[in-house]
């Protein structure tokens, strides 16, 4: 992967823009589903899909593909809208989030959208699993191989203590080929994070299981690519990058009110919602009345 | 499915073997003819026969630690990326304390991932109750796509290993720690799914059917036996696979016997008698009496004085089935 040059930088906030969007119609939709997280990851999961991630939309079982496990389900209208987005399926089957006989289910389930990785929903097992993967692609391919298994954990679900059993072993494994990212958004469904379960220092915790640690804005496509650049090139450890993120991002009505975590806006909400994002918060004037 | 079993099973010197031995063996057949097979322990490698695998194939063993979630979890993402890993520890913590990451990592996911549950049953003996688990049947067995096994002896469960190694399911097999006496052979067949008739009385007409499973197979035939010398006829059914039940098998046995007692080391609510009644209540009403534990937590003791303790001995099945008579 390259760093982001001017124009590719904003090729994926247009796309980001897109994708938020595509979350918002999807939840008004549904009339229920999580609104904070997923709106917060929109741009880590668009700089992964449309310029990390080794993958192929048109044949997602490629086994060359790099891995990509969603610890934290219940931010899954930001995986479909990416992956409907990066043309995995229509844009328009965003529309059947959450209903019945919809590949969309209110948490992830691979058994009705063959192409995830796994399902998920219950929280603190997806990094599990992401070790799962890596310790076989090791056994497979030795240190040399060129696919990556990439895990999405929620700051939440880090109370769950099956985490730190998986850190223990990725530690221990030196893991090189794992790449955990933590949405730090500081919220859980009763209130903030620091409130409910304190998880700082978390960094130094980290550390101290034997993972790399970085800190990045989880908005800003240049730091997100680059952490994983540097992840990538550890080659004794796994890796985790804190990803320092805003929940609601992108509608001033949703960011940073643990309120909205588990709530879908409703349709008057959701047209305000989509007026501001069209108007990118405002700057442009004539999208106002 | 009729079967040849141990010709000396009803001599007192009959030999002994722990059914989870015969898992050990089973495995490193298993990874010998598919390098797909890895196992992965928590800390119990010898303890649940895993050893032997671990030595011959160091690379395809995983020593978790005391860590049973987070195992079948990793062992979810392992089957994800092509293996078929093989997850032991004692059936009390997996699956007993691993049971939603099977749930929704293994099964939800439909991953063929096996569980090993070693140490199952009252029978642990001095350990006492925390380490007896007399649920896991019902645990399992309530999961959508689980294929759950109990093997009889060391050698049907070295069987029933090979045979799981060789499925896509998601598989839970239960073992047990001591040594219980070797009912089948070499050639007593085994395959998943299917239950077997190791006796039907030779003197006597059949007025009861006793349906048993695991360890305490040998006490249902020793029960049965007996019984043919006191002039009552049984015959006893073993159930090597919980789920899927062997639907045909069971409806049969209850139609040519007319009732049915079930015999197991586990607790009555939602093991397998509970599976056989499902099935007869809807296909052919039976009256059943079923031997196990009722809603009891176990303790230390030996084997023997837990099993006659909680009324699953063979003066037990003769009572139940004199019973229903």
């Amino acid at each position: 992967m390259t760093h982001l040059h001017d124009e590719k930088t904003k090729f994926l906030e247009e796309k980001a823009l897109e994708i938020r969007k595509s979350i918002i119609e999807a939840l008004v939709e549904a009339k229920s589903g999580h609104t904070a997280g997923p709106l917060g990851m929109t741009d880590i999961f668009t700089a992964f899909y449309f310029h990390i991630l080794k993958h192929d939309p048109k044949n997602p079982t490629w086994e060359e593909r790099d891995r990509v496990v969603l610890s934290n389900g219940h931010i899954c209208p930001v995986l479909y809208a990416t992956m409907a987005h990066a043309g995995y399926f229509p844009v328009e089957e965003l529309k059947t989030l959450r209903k019945f006989g919809s590949r969309l289910q209110g948490h992830p389930h691979r058994e009705y959208l063959s192409m995830l990785e796994t399902s998920s929903g219950p929280l603190g097992q997806g990094l599990s699993q992401a070790v799962g993967m890596a310790l076989v692609d090791r056994l497979d391919r030795g240190q040399n191989s060129n696919r990556t298994i990439y895990c999405f954990l929620g700051d939440g679900e880090l109370n769950e203590g099956q985490n730190w059993e998986a850190m223990l072993l990725a530690g221990k494994e030196k893991l090189h080929n794992l790449v955990a990212i933590v949405d730090r958004n500081n919220i859980q469904i009763d209130g903030y994070t620091e409130n409910i379960m304190p998880l700082e220092p978390l960094a130094d915790k980290f550390a101290s299981f034997g993972w790399h640690v970085l800190e990045i804005d989880g908005h800003n496509m240049a730091s997100i690519v680059d952490a994983v650049d540097e992840a990538r090139a550890i080659f004794e450890k796994p890796s985790i990058i804190i990803a320092h993120t805003i929940p609601g991002k992108g509608v001033e009505m949703f960011e940073n009110d643990y309120k909205w975590h588990g709530n879908p806006p409703n349709k008057e909400q959701g047209a305000n919602a989509m007026a501001e994002l069209r108007t990118l918060g405002g700057q442009i004037a004539s999208e106002h009345e | 499915m009729k079967a040849t079993l141990n010709p000396k099973l009803f001599d007192t010197d009959v030999e002994q073997a722990p059914i989870r031995a015969g898992f050990g063996e089973g495995l490193v057949l298993a990874g010998r003819a598919d390098e797909r097979v890895v196992g992965l322990c928590c800390d119990l490698t010898e303890s649940t026969k895993m050893d032997a695998f671990a030595k011959e194939f160091p690379k395809r063993f995983f020593e978790m630690g005391i860590m049973e979630q987070s195992s079948a979890s990793v062992a979810s993402g392992m089957a994800a990326m092509g293996k078929i890993p093989f997850v032991s520890s004692y059936a009390m913590f997996s699956p007993g304390r691993s049971w939603e990451q099977i749930r929704t990592t293994i099964c939800y996911n439909d991953r063929p991932v096996k569980i090993v549950g070693s140490h199952a049953g009252v029978s642990v003996g001095p350990d006492g109750g925390t380490h007896q688990a007399i649920e896991d049947i019902a645990l399992t067995r309530v999961l959508p796509n689980m294929v759950v096994i109990t093997p009889c002896d060391s050698i049907e469960a070295r069987k029933a290993t090979i045979a799981m190694a060789k499925t896509n399911s998601p598989t839970y097999i239960r073992l047990a720690r001591e040594k219980t006496p070797i009912v089948t052979t070499e050639d007593t067949p085994f395959e998943i799914g299917k239950a077997q008739e190791f006796f039907r009385p030779a003197t006597v007409p059949i007025k009861v059917g006793i349906i048993a499973c695991g360890s305490l197979v040998y006490n249902a035939l020793m029960a049965a036996k007996q019984l043919e010398g006191e002039g009552t006829g049984t015959m006893v059914l073993n159930i090597g696979t919980i789920k899927p039940l062997d639907r045909e098998a069971v409806i049969a046995l209850a139609k040519e016997c007319g009732a049915i007692v079930t015999v197991e080391e586990h607790q009555v609510a939602g093991g397998m008698g509970s599976a056989v009644a499902e099935v007869l209540s809807a296909e052919h009403p039976t009256k059943m009496a079923f031997i196990g534990v009722h809603d009891k937590f176990g303790q230390s003791g030996t084997p023997t004085e837990l099993i006659e303790h909680y009324g699953m001995g063979i003066s037990h099945i003769k009572e139940a089935v004199k019973k229903l008579l």
